[in-house]
């Protein structure tokens, strides 16, 4: 009986009790929800361009933050770092085309997948010869971003916001809102998905696959700097980062891989459920719950929806 | 015949050389350093590797090495990894080595059954399995300063002191979810008991080391009165971080050794201010030995270190790991008469180590840290630990030695050495009568 209460009845209790402290339990969600989203959508982009899972992303978050970093330290501006650092993600994206991608067109999905693989380990050995191992500390204010934070009062209690949590979700939103807009309403958009649906007809109708790819994984390294960015504010800026790319696995298999709303309700779905469960539900089991639970969510919705949320439903012809 | 018989001179010669070649190594202290530069713990695996390298480099420059024998020294790069660390292991055990330290509990746990059967002396330094200390079970693994469950006790004994003692209070533990963080949870649990406080748990599991805001989420709605962390590597600056974000009182928050070095609250800085952290050797690059390394090492260039980074928590740290290790190569040199020592002499140089205030005035390390004596029965010292504490932009000693508490520790620590052994019917027990 008491097992039922704990389940049933006191999260929910706790949370009329401490309103202030759900209302901080939904903003964490939030803001790590969009920061899922964020990540989530660099592995769509890639998807939709070359039928990929990027293995690499993660790895490509960590390098992006550390050349800043790395340039930074370097006596390099920090504003001035920040766009030589959009310019080597650029220059990744452009040897990734030429070196790897470019020779594998019409391979199988595979391939390519296991080509991502290499291009990780290959980041991360390069990167740590680059720049160390050591950890780095994120150029926060250096870069004109929001420290601090502001405490509201509410409803006898107080709920906390910090300035770099709302500086990003703005950024999130922005970047998430302008890439979904570029790749949906522009031509290079139209032409990503004409690639996404086959790389051979796709050719034939005049479409560069070499200018897609580069610009898609030219994206990819932006939305890996952004991201590099805010999580290293959170936290430092080491190799353990690209852990933090695996938490938009769930996300995608919410959402769907092919799909840029996907990624950003699904991020907003698995950040509000995982903060909400863990830590209304998660004592039950004994705490650290959340890293699994967000596949308990995303497996859900797979029961329904084996496509996604709101990915392309597959229908094979014969 | 010409061709040939240069042809075979040549070989010979090559393989004279092989020959000669173990020769050579036996005429040195081999000892491997099992390192991890790489991979998502680096950032600490780094200045403990320096700190390490570079004073046995020093006693190799200044002294000609220890008893007149060089110091070999050959890193092994795990990642932090316990398959990499017996892959190591298994590759330079055979060279000759004298003692392993492995820097990671994991790696630890995996070459304690071996050390018995090579007969090469594990030293876990402040780490690895607890039960360890008790040196009639385990006559070829060592841990001092002290165990895992001695600092607990001592970091238990230091919040006892303060506010009015610990009685009825809620402590909350935060731990990496490994081997590593889990070790100290028995002892914790012991403890809660006899003295009468409450624990509360939040494990950290290593993907989530970066993503803690539910975790700190739940520290917020729990409030502790205390918070103990038992973390690693990214672990320790984003919980710094969440714990200043939520308000958590940053003077109630006290992480083990594992869990204050630089590269754990720069990052926090300022908003870190207050934090405190248990230590077992002093930082600072003010001692003779420190100033030894620099002018030795460091300044010719034959360091890999960055020069800031000489002197940090973590760079001391290796550093203290050689000074043990060297001190322990001389004790064994004494006892067998002879320079040139085995992995069994070397074994009983460390049980015999005595590394007393006065010794470590003489290797210009006066106050580094706490006197070592080692036993046949007690292979863990039951060393003191110290406080410090981050003024928001470097560590500052707060304590005097803060013993732990031996005696329920020790009895402890028999029942869980009594519990490993007992379902391993060959293990190698000594008697210390």
């Amino acid at each position: 009986m008491d097992l039922l209460y704990d389940i049933f009845a006191d999260p929910f209790v706790q949370m009329a009790g401490m309103p202030d402290f759900f209302v901080q339990v939904l903003w964490e969600g939030f803001v790590t929800g969009t920061l899922y989203a964020l990540i989530a959508l660099g592995f769509v982009l890639i998807f939709k361009a070359s039928g990929v899972f990027n293995f690499a992303q993660g790895i490509m978050v960590v390098f992006a933050a550390l050349t800043l970093v790395g340039l930074y330290q370097a006596g390099v501006p920090a504003l001035l770092a920040l766009v030589l650092s959009l310019g080597v993600m650029g220059t990744l994206a452009v040897s990734v085309e030429r070196l790897v991608l470019r020779h594998l067109v019409n391979q199988p999905d595979i391939i390519l997948f296991m080509a991502t693989i290499g291009l990780s380990y290959f980041l991360i050995g390069f990167g740590e010869f680059i720049f160390g191992g050591e950890t780095k500390s994120m150029i926060t204010s250096e870069l004109g971003l929001p420290t601090g934070s502001s405490v509201v009062d509410f409803a006898g209690g107080i709920v906390i916001f910090q300035h770099i949590d709302i500086a990003a979700v703005v950024i999130a939103g922005i970047l998430v809102t302008s890439l979904a807009l570029f790749f949906s309403k522009s031509r290079i958009g139209r032409a990503l998905r004409a690639v996404a649906d086959d790389h051979q007809a796709a050719l034939s109708v005049g479409i560069s696959l070499n200018q897609i790819w580069v610009i898609v994984w030219f994206a990819a390294g932006i939305v890996a700097l952004a991201t590099g960015i805010m999580w290293g504010a959170r936290s430092d800026v080491s190799f353990a980062l690209q852990i933090v790319a695996l938490k938009a696995l769930p996300v995608l298999i919410l959402g769907g891989f092919t799909s840029v709303p996907g990624a950003i309700v699904g991020g907003l779905i698995i950040g509000f459920g995982e903060k909400i469960f863990e830590v209304y539900w998660g004592g039950l089991l004994g705490g650290g719950v959340e890293g699994w639970f967000a596949y308990v969510i995303a497996l859900i919705f797979l029961l329904f929806r084996p496509q996604g949320l709101f990915g392309e439903k597959i229908i094979e012809r014969i | 015949m010409f061709k040939k018989v240069t042809t075979g001179a040549v070989a010979l010669a090559i393989v004279s050389t092989l020959q000669i070649a173990p020769v050579s190594a036996q005429e040195t202290l081999y000892v491997p350093l099992l390192t991890y530069r790489t991979g998502p713990f680096a950032g600490g695996g780094i200045p403990i590797a320096n700190g390490s390298a570079d004073y046995y480099a020093m006693l190799n420059e200044r002294d000609g090495g220890i008893g007149g024998l060089k110091i070999v020294t050959e890193e092994c790069e795990t990642s932090y990894n316990s398959q990499k660390g017996v892959e190591c292991y298994e590759a330079t055990k055979g060279n000759g080595a004298l003692v392993y330290n492995p820097y990671s509990t994991g790696i630890t746990l995996q070459l304690i059954p071996k050390a018995p059967v090579d007969e090469i002396p594990v030293l876990s330094m402040g780490y690895g399995l607890s039960a360890v200390a008790v040196g009639e079970k385990f006559p070829w693994t060592f841990n001092y300063p002290a165990s895992y469950w001695d600092q607990m006790s001592s970091i238990i004994s230091f919040i006892d002191t303060q506010d009015g003692g610990i009685k009825g209070k809620k402590v909350g533990f935060i731990y990496l979810d490994v081997g590593y963080g889990k070790e100290p949870i028995p002892l914790l649990e012991s403890l809660s008991e006899s003295m009468g406080f409450e624990v509360v748990k939040f494990p950290v599991a290593g993907k989530e080391m970066q993503t803690q805001s539910s975790h700190w989420l739940n520290v917020r709605k729990e409030n502790p009165d205390w918070m103990i962390m038992w973390g690693w590597g990214a672990m320790n600056p984003t919980a710094i971080k969440e714990a200043a974000k939520i308000k958590y009182p940053m003077d109630h928050f006290i992480g083990n050794w594992w869990s204050g070095a630089d590269v754990d609250l720069k990052p926090a800085g300022e908003a870190g201010k207050g934090y405190r952290s248990a230590n077992m050797a002093a930082s600072g690059t003010h001692f003779q030995a420190l100033q030894d390394v620099i002018k030795y090492v460091v300044e010719p260039g034959n360091s890999q270190a960055d020069p800031d980074t000489v002197g940090s928590v973590l760079y001391n740290r290796g550093l203290y790991n050689s000074v043990v290790v060297a001190e322990a190569i001389r004790t064994a040199q004494e006892i067998a008469g002879h320079a040139n020592i085995t992995g069994a002499e070397m074994r009983a140089g460390l049980e015999a180590l005595d590394l007393t205030a006065e010794r470590l005035a003489e290797l210009g390390l006066a106050d580094f840290t706490a006197p070592i004596k080692a036993t046949c029965e007690n292979h863990g010292s039951g060393g003191s630990i110290f406080m410090q504490q981050w003024d928001g932009s470097k560590w500052v000693r707060t304590s005097d030695l803060i013993a732990p508490m031996t005696d329920l520790v020790r009895a402890e620590l028999e029942a869980a050495a009594d519990q490993y052994v007992s379902d391993k019917p060959n293990w190698k027990t000594q008697s210390c009568n």
